[in-house]
């Protein structure tokens, strides 16, 4: 059977278009960059504990998203996590004792990493360590720690509240 | 009184038994005719072109808007909780799990299965399937394989393609519109989606395609041959495609959650 090249082309891009869309969704969606590209710099920092703070997360100062979170990977040596921050370029004045935190956004929102300024006259550049960093809060750490401490102070506040 | 009800009811089981043990007959003679049929690949490259080509802009276009629907019902839902950021993950996997097989599927019945009916009706009704078994040419092999095997091959990749379109169209509504954190819409949904999730679409649109081929072809071949014949073997194809979907989509949900 003859056929138009119209048709065998068409056909042809629609089975195209299908397959990349499959694979796009077989990858893509578990592997995406996110714009910045190889631009800004690297800064690692290590954490006893980083909740749920993924890949692509954002870092930011104040409220203002500076980078992203590139990779977090266990580090044998000290036996904590090492994330890799990257900072975008333009934001290159941050002190060298500046801390970095997980923080969560909202009460069940994504975590990202948080950095207050220090007060040092140098800056953080390519490949430096952030030392000064607050883990994630884990709820369960929480509530136990809660509960500890009101079961302690029970008999002293009964005591109090007798006479 | 309650004797003529009785047999009423069961005049209408036979009827429907009947029809099922055609169906199922007529699959049967398909599947049998299948291998033979891939040998001549150009009727089936034809078919997905029919079906699946020309299907592609009422595809893309619904899977964007029903994408942009999505993002904008999802933030006002989960900004509630505070966990906006969650709205890839939602989106992503309602598309990529249910709402991107079922979907294209209802579209495919709507679009392509209504085409593949009345075309078969219509050559049934001017007697050019009759023409064909004429000259010893087994219309069943020639004409109505080819279109069944396009059909099936044509549905998992708009299945795909209108998930992809419907992701970007609620990462339209919801990062650029709404203001979720880019990063956030696609890390939380990297996080989420897993590969197994993107495989039950693809196995959900495959079994789509399947009930909605099958159903096309088989009320277009056994049409009566008039006007009125053709018109009913096309609505007929809609509305058991649909609740075949719908009934099939909540059995696999149920087998593969």
């Amino acid at each position: 059977m003859r056929q138009s090249r119209a048709i065998l082309l068409g056909t042809g891009l629609f089975v195209l278009l299908g397959f990349a869309a499959l694979f796009f969704m077989t990858t893509q969606i578990t592997n995406r960059e996110f714009g910045l590209g190889d631009a800004g710099y690297r800064v690692t920092a290590m954490f006893d504990q980083v909740g749920g703070l993924k890949p692509g997360a954002p870092v930011s100062m104040s409220g203002v998203t500076i980078g992203r979170v590139e990779s977090i990977a266990y580090d044998f040596t000290e036996y904590r996590a090492r994330v890799t921050l990257r900072i975008n370029g333009e934001y290159d004045k941050i002190p060298e004792d500046s801390d970095a935190g997980i923080l969560t956004a909202g009460l069940l929102g994504g975590q990202y990493v948080g950095i207050g300024p220090g007060s040092a006259e140098t800056f953080l550049a390519d490949g430096a360590q952030i030392e000064f960093t607050q883990s994630a809060i884990v709820l369960e750490n929480l509530i136990s720690k809660f509960l500890f401490s009101k079961a302690a102070e029970k008999p002293e506040a009964t005591q109090e509240s007798a006479p | 009184m309650i004797g003529a009800v009785v047999r009423e009811l069961w005049q209408s089981l036979r009827d429907a038994l009947e029809a099922l043990g055609s169906y199922a007959f007529f699959a049967g003679r398909l599947l049998a005719g299948t291998p033979r049929a891939l040998l001549r690949f150009g009727l089936v490259t034809a078919q997905i072109h029919n079906a699946g080509a020309l299907s592609l802009v009422i595809i893309m276009l619904s899977g964007l808007f029903v994408g942009m629907v999505l993002g904008l019902l999802g933030y006002d839902l989960l900004e509630r909780f505070g966990s906006e950021e969650s709205l890839g993950m939602a989106a992503a996997l309602g598309l990529v799990k249910e709402l991107g097989p079922v979907v294209t599927a209802l579209l495919f019945a709507g679009r392509a299965g209504t085409a593949l009916a009345s075309e078969l009706g219509l050559m049934r009704a001017t007697d050019q399937l009759a023409a064909m078994e004429m000259m010893a040419v087994d219309p069943v092999r020639r004409v109505v394989i080819p279109r069944f095997l396009g059909g099936i091959i044509s549905m998992p990749l708009l299945a795909a393609i209108f998930s992809l379109i419907g992701l970007f169209g609620a990462q339209l509504v919801g990062v650029q519109l709404t203001g979720v954190d880019a990063g956030q819409f696609w890390s939380q949904m990297r996080g989420a989606v897993e590969i197994d999730d993107v495989m039950e679409g693809v196995i959900k649109s495959g079994v789509f395609g399947v009930a909605c081929s099958l159903v096309a072809v088989y009320e277009g071949y056994h049409s009566a041959p008039t006007a009125e014949g053709v018109g009913r073997a096309t609505t007929r194809t809609v509305v058991i495609s649909s609740v075949l979907v719908l009934l099939l989509d909540y059995m696999l949900t149920a087998i593969m959650l």
